[in-house]
């Protein structure tokens, strides 16, 4: 395994305009349309060749990888919709039906996840309409925060798949302190955040250290130690005296005390919760440490070079467990701010919720930047607060938000195909392009 | 495709970085491995010591059925424990005295050591139950247990070998194993959901291809995509279309066990290993099959080395893209084969997320057998071993919570990625995609 290289994701490959030459290249799978020609300016008209840059640019591919997801799940939705289904049984008859039952089905289906996501157009007063969007705010929090701590390890070199485990601990921390110590107001909620971020940290720091000083693959390790979270959770939760609340036999902890439980930003009407701010906090903090720290530093050029980041006198090593410490304690705010903010009223060990995977996604969608991971965080918070909508209104399982999700990354990845299915004009290397399809399809 | 590399057959397999290493850095490895032995012995002796448990542990080797019974052993737990851990001790030691005479630690000196911790741990927590350890279905429950996880890291294997990193075995696991149960329901026949199942993982791996060696996306990004597409395509559909119809579309035919003639009578191991389903022999029969395609054909040779220097394989005249097609469609078969256990040998039914992260224990086990298939699939059999403790332990009752015990396997894998297998690295070029230029 090679670690990901978070700059060459997705990028457009460069053209080469290296000259084949036969003799360095008997193989007959040499390009068959002959050497690429050089791109010739297209000098009849100068607006055509602005047009032709907008739809090459970056934002078109962006624009047209969500049309492509979203049609993608509006296929599906069509597939599987009861109305559609019976429409279709005389479609040769009447067609239109079946245009029609489709079009209801994914229209409401996609007008339901809006609902449920950003603007709740259905209801009586203002406070209704944006409770869809703080709604989705408050799923964005752990992604954010995760989505980080996945990114930092990635521009170190690392694979963090821990998120699991390293927001198992968090929440092991943070609500240990959070149920179980009498602290004054302030000052408890602190202390309850320090002691969750730290686990995070630490248990990501274990990791870290085993690759700096053994060499033991970060993957297998921090796979290893979701597994170790999780049992270990599930002890702590089914011994009283423990994490276990008292005079109750189920693997659940006691609620949280009110002074260790993080303030609600708009009111006691909306579930966002301070912990949003903290992780925008956390993007601010590691924008600068990745852009404009010493330290930072050090994570770039091992994570793109080890070998030059050590002859140029950086300890790998160090910098190795810092990254892993850093990323950690960054799960560590999601596992902190869930079972603080969200789930004050205790937690099981079902608390990580899919976040610590969900945020390797939201890690690679945000190409691994701060504030790419903050905005690929908060489209999925709302496709999650619009997905449990769309599957109570529309009865259309969640799972739709899973695949559209992964359509947008997958094709936001590959900008070529999305400019060949939307016939977009290839920026450049047209005849490359084609030339390795066939050679594909060969 | 299967032509015989013209290799002189005395010479061994060639493998990478066991001929030139300098004799200082086997040592500094080696010191590691006697660190990790000693840490395992220790924690075994703290256990023994901290939790004694007095009382006879036994074990059962043969059921009514076999031809050959071999009665039961019932020993005293706390006392074989003890003796287990001070030859492990002295396991030790001798590997200690190997290190300082600069000498490598052999594997059969590993293998004694595990076989002795596990049959100490095993003595110690079988102590005092009335209940007795079936030997036969452990070993068996952990071969089964496997089945998913070797055709996994088999897949994951053969396509990092050739320069692909397959993070999408659990993609691959999961969509073999909801094809199976649908083709398998509608036919009637696991063959026929067998066979759809290796298509089923070969499709997601021609996506994976597609993007990662056409299109030239970052390999990582695409797998973990791959998983998250899967899992979400086959719960919808799972939902919206198995549900409804559960009768017709999700409940297949399982394959039987097959006693396997002479094999399956003997004593032991007979019965759990070769009184199995179809599925499990395919396995049987794919590990030495990989390892024979990747290291004694002139195919396995063009994609081990697609996968170490693809510009120098483009050089003589290797078709680097088109070998990693073939290499990761083959591997995604395999892996969808896997899959494919699920609905038709384990249970008749395909449930959301069945797989349950057994793709990504299939990609700790690659790297755990530092991407050599004959190594990965044991890597994959010590993965079974320890999820099927669980079940073991719950019929002899088990003296320390339960949790310690199921954590206990990943615990010890941790130990042995850091002390015995240190620093693994893959192929040169596993994960970046070949620009021909």
């Amino acid at each position: 395994m090679t670690t990901p290289d978070p700059y060459a994701a997705g990028g457009a490959v460069a053209p080469d305009a290296v000259p084949h030459n036969p003799a360095t290249h008997p193989s007959p799978e040499a390009d068959p349309a002959g050497p690429p020609p050089a791109p010739v300016e297209d000098d009849s008209a100068r607006w055509r060749a602005a047009v032709h840059r907008v739809f090459a640019g970056g934002w078109a591919v962006s624009v047209g990888a969500v049309l492509l997801a979203v049609l993608a799940g509006s296929v599906m939705i069509a597939f599987t919709d009861e109305g559609v289904q019976e429409a279709s049984s005389y479609f040769f008859a009447r067609p239109l039906d079946t245009l029609g039952a489709v079009g209801s089905a994914v229209g409401s289906a996609y007008a339901a996840l809006f609902r449920g996501a950003v603007w709740n157009f259905r209801a009586d007063d203002l406070a209704g309409a944006i409770r869809p969007l703080t709604s989705s705010l408050n799923f964005a929090t752990p992604l954010i925060a995760a989505g980080l701590g996945v990114a930092v390890a990635f521009r170190a070199g690392l694979f963090n798949i821990g998120g699991q485990g390293q927001m198992l601990a968090a929440a092991a921390g943070a609500g240990w302190v959070g149920f179980a110590a009498d602290l004054p107001v302030g000052l408890h909620l602190l202390l309850a955040m320090v002691a969750g971020i730290a686990a995070g940290a630490v248990w990501a720091g274990i990791a870290g250290v085993l690759k700096a000083f053994t060499g033991a693959h970060e993957v297998i390790v921090t796979i290893m130690l979701n597994y170790i979270a999780f049992y270990g959770i599930s002890y702590l939760l089914a011994t009283p005296g423990l994490l276990q609340a008292p005079g109750s036999a189920n693997p659940k902890t006691p609620a949280m005390q009110d002074t260790a439980i993080l303030p609600r930003l708009l009111g006691e009407r909306f579930t966002l919760h301070a912990g949003f701010l903290v992780a925008l906090l956390a993007v601010v903090l590691v924008w600068w440490l990745l852009n404009r720290s010493t330290l930072g530093f050090g994570f770039r050029a091992v994570g793109e070079n080890p070998a030059a980041a050590r002859v140029a006198g950086i300890d790998v090593r160090r910098t190795t467990v810092v990254a892993m410490l850093v990323a950690g304690a960054l799960v560590g705010i999601a596992g902190t701010t869930q079972v603080l903010g969200t789930v004050t009223t205790g937690f099981s060990y079902d608390i990580d919720a899919g976040i610590g995977f969900d945020a390797i996604t939201v890690a690679l969608l945000g190409r691994s930047t701060p504030w790419g991971v903050l905005g690929a965080a908060i489209l999925f918070g709302g496709f999650k607060a619009g997905g449990s909508t769309m599957q109570a209104a529309e009865n259309i399982p969640i799972e739709i938000v899973l695949v559209v999700q992964s359509l947008i990354v997958l094709f936001i990845a590959a900008p070529p195909l999305v400019r060949a299915v939307l016939r977009l004009p290839q920026p450049q290397a047209r005849p490359r392009r084609r030339a390795t399809t066939r050679e594909a399809a060969a | 495709m299967t032509t015989l590399a013209p290799t002189p057959s005395s010479s061994p397999a060639p493998q990478e970085g066991a001929t030139a290493v300098v004799a200082r850095h086997v040592a500094v490895v080696s010191r590691k491995a006697v660190v990790a032995s000693g840490v395992l012995t220790l924690l075994l002796a703290l256990l023994v010591a901290l939790a004694p448990h007095a009382g006879l542990a036994r074990f059962r080797f043969s059921s009514e059925t076999d031809l050959f019974r071999i009665p039961s052993v019932a020993v005293p737990g706390q006392t074989v424990a003890w003796v287990c851990v001070v030859l492990a001790v002295l396991v030790t030691a001798g590997m200690a005295l190997l290190v300082r005479a600069g000498r490598r630690v052999p594997v059969v000196l590993s293998a004694l050591l595990a076989v002795l911790l596990v049959v100490g741990f095993l003595a110690w927590a079988g102590a005092g139950s009335d209940r007795d350890f079936p030997v036969v279905r452990l070993v068996g429950g952990s071969v089964l247990l496997a089945v998913p996880i070797v055709f996994g890291a088999l897949g994951g294997v053969l396509g990092e070998r050739a320069g692909v990193v397959n993070i999408a075995i659990e993609a691959q696991l999961l969509a073999g194993a909801f094809t199976a149960a649908v083709v398998g329901s509608l036919t009637d026949s696991p063959w026929a959901g067998l066979l759809a199942a290796v298509l089923a993982g070969a499709l997601v791996a021609l996506v994976l291809g597609l993007f990662t060696i056409t299109y030239k996306v970052d390999q990582v990004i695409v797998g973990v995509v791959l998983n998250v597409l899967v899992i979400g395509l086959t719960s919808f559909l799972y939902s919206q279309v198995l549900v409804p119809s559960a009768d017709r579309l999700n409940s297949t035919t399982r394959f039987p066990p097959v006693a396997v003639p002479l094999l399956s009578e003997v004593p032991v191991l007979g019965p759990a290993l070769f009184r199995q389903s179809v599925v499990v022999y395919l396995m049987y029969l794919a590990v030495p099959a990989v390892w024979f395609a990747l290291y004694r054909t002139r195919w396995g040779l063009r994609l081990r080395a697609v996968g170490e220097h693809p510009k120098a394989a483009d050089t003589v005249g290797i078709k680097v893209q088109r070998t990693r097609y073939v290499a990761v469609l083959v591997a995604g078969g395999i892996v969808g084969l896997g899959g494919a256990f699920y609905t038709v040998v384990s249970v008749s039914s395909f449930g959301k997320e069945m797989t349950a992260g057994a793709g990504f224990i299939a990609l700790a086990a690659v790297i755990f057998g530092k991407w050599d298939p004959v190594r990965a699939a044991l890597a994959a059999l010590l993965f079974g071993a320890a999820s099927n403790l669980e079940g073991a332990l719950s019929i002899v009752g088990a003296p320390v919570p339960s949790q310690f015990m199921l954590m206990l396997p990943y615990v010890v894998t941790v130990l042995a990625v850091a002390g015995l297998v240190g620093r693994s690295r893959g192929p040169a070029a596993s994960g970046q995609p070949y620009v021909k230029e």
